[in-house]
């Protein structure tokens, strides 16, 4: 397994349904020869575990306070937007807009992309700007387009609260609130949302009958002629990568972060296809409406420019290999039971007082307040905090 | 199986070339999006092979500080070099695929 952070781990079976399949680690692939149909579905045999990094283990009382702050729009500047505002259970942890919506109505540059199977991803968003999923959650929270927190004011808002105090106590003895515990409570929880036993999981543990004969098709098409397995691999219908896959938009997404690199220029991150039937409209921009309109992309509608994938180019899929990749692609969703919303904590209700409004997050621009010193640039903070130059 | 056989015969070549008096080769095999090894060491001014032997395509480069290089796309069956002329500790990865990494220290 490539990442090296697996130390802790939990039984899947502790969070989510155990899938019926036996753990076997898949063989490396032998690209010369042509794998059979039970070969590939080795391939994409659900894992047992989920992998915690063991500078943030798991506890149940962390992924418990985890999911609270996830769902409480106090950790907003405006106090009305929560990381599950966007990251809708509804909508298979997306928000089934074309572009993401921020603080006072701005729009956002990309599509909101889910958090589902985080814990199994590296490096995080689109263009992968954010290496783990503590540094990860605390990004949006503090951008003043997207939640507009003053991460200076956080701690202070969330101890008027005495409940919170006592859950950050137990799950962080002796460390309590603070802005790197928060991070790790929302990075604990969200590792534990991972999408459930589909169709497609069920066929591929023998059930013959899970999926259509078309999705069979289309599971076929997937590995071979349409090549979708280049970069959608693995149970989670992604190797974490990053592609130009030819959208036509002005977009460079991973080559801001790397730049120099031809192939990371309009390069995005490559999502799961987990649950991405509830997840339309898609692509980086949201510009595709439906998964027909996506396969029509990758068949033949992409642009061509120098860093254009190696493995994009042209299918020449039928109409009914298209009709086969969609229905493939639906049998990957599974039919979870709707999420309980947690109760919020209650302010403290013993002394008299005015609530705290934070002020704004945003350093304007060229500003020097709220950034990190410059000697602590490479520290945790800098992650969502802006460096002095 | 095929992977290993392949790598005892990059290993074979290695040693054959690491007899040649000049430099010193390692050679990096790369599959089913993987680096074969996680860490090498090497000396100064030896080389770097690294072998694409996936049906991808691979990059390999470096965002290691005071030590930034960029091989470019490298086709499945091909082949890239790089000469690690400064010692330290690098970290390598292929820019396509972040779970690919490689810590290459250079004495
Ligand atoms: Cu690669």
């Amino acid at each position: 397994m490539g990442t090296h952070k697996k130390i802790s781990k939990i039984a899947m079976s502790m969070v989510v349904v155990i899938s019926g399949f036996a753990t076997v680690v898949s063989t490396a692939a032998i690209s010369a020869e042509k794998k059979s149909r039970a070969e590939w579905k080795k391939e994409y045999v659900r894992p047992s575990e989920i992998p915690f990094p063991k500078e943030n283990p798991y506890t149940a009382a962390k992924a418990d306070l985890g999911r609270t702050l996830f769902f409480d729009p106090r950790l907003s500047g405006a106090n009305y937007i929560s990381c599950g505002t966007c990251h809708n259970p509804s909508f298979a942890r997306g928000d089934g807009l074309a572009k993401g919506i921020g603080h006072a109505m701005t729009k956002l540059g990309r599509r909101t992309p889910t958090i589902l199977n985080l814990a199994f991803g590296e490096d995080l968003m689109w263009d992968g700007r954010f290496e783990t999923l503590e540094q990860q959650a605390l990004g949006p929270m503090s951008a003043p387009v997207e939640m507009n927190q003053n991460m200076k004011a956080i701690v202070a808002e969330l101890q008027q609260i005495p409940e919170y105090q006592t859950l950050f106590n137990v799950s962080f003895p002796g460390k309590g609130i603070t802005v790197e515990n928060i991070a790790k409570a929302i990075a604990t929880f969200e590792r534990t949302v991972v999408s459930g036993v589909a169709p497609f999981d069920r066929w591929g543990a023998g059930d013959d009958h899970a999926i259509s004969t078309s999705a069979k098709r289309g599971f076929d098409l997937f590995n071979n002629k349409a090549n979708c397995v280049a970069c959608h691999s693995g149970w989670n219908f992604t190797d974490s990568s990053f592609h130009d896959i030819g959208m036509p938009d002005k977009d460079i997404g991973r080559g801001k972060v790397v730049p120099g690199v031809v192939v990371m220029q309009h390069a995005f991150k490559v999502p799961t296809l987990r649950n991405a039937v509830e997840r339309a409209p898609y692509m980086h921009d949201g510009s595709l409406k439906n998964l027909y309109s996506v396969v029509e992309h990758y068949d033949n509608g992409f642009v061509t420019r120098p860093s254009k994938s190696e493995e994009i180019y042209k299918l020449k899929l039928t109409s009914v290999e298209k009709t086969d990749l969609v229905e493939f692609m639906k049998t990957l969703s599974s039919k979870d039971a709707p999420i309980a919303f947690p109760r919020l904590p209650a302010y403290d209700q013993t002394v008299a007082g005015s609530l705290n409004v934070s002020p704004a997050a945003g350093p304007s621009a060229g500003s020097t307040a709220n950034r990190v010193p410059k000697g602590a640039c490479n520290s945790f903070l800098m992650h969502y905090i802006p460096c002095s130059k | 199986m095929k992977t290993k056989i392949l790598a005892c015969a990059m290993a074979t070549l290695f040693v054959v070339a690491g007899a040649a008096p000049v430099t010193a080769e390692v050679v990096i095999n790369q599959k089913a999006k993987k680096f074969d090894k996680k860490k090498i060491e090497i000396k100064k001014g030896e080389t770097v092979k690294f072998v694409n032997s996936d049906s991808i395509s691979h990059n390999i480069h470096s965002r290691s500080a005071g030590y930034k290089f960029d091989l470019g796309v490298s086709k499945p069956g091909t082949t890239a070099s790089k000469v690690f002329d400064k010692a330290g500790k690098f970290k390598v990865r292929c820019a396509i695929h972040p779970k690919m990494k490689l810590t290459v220290k250079v004495n």
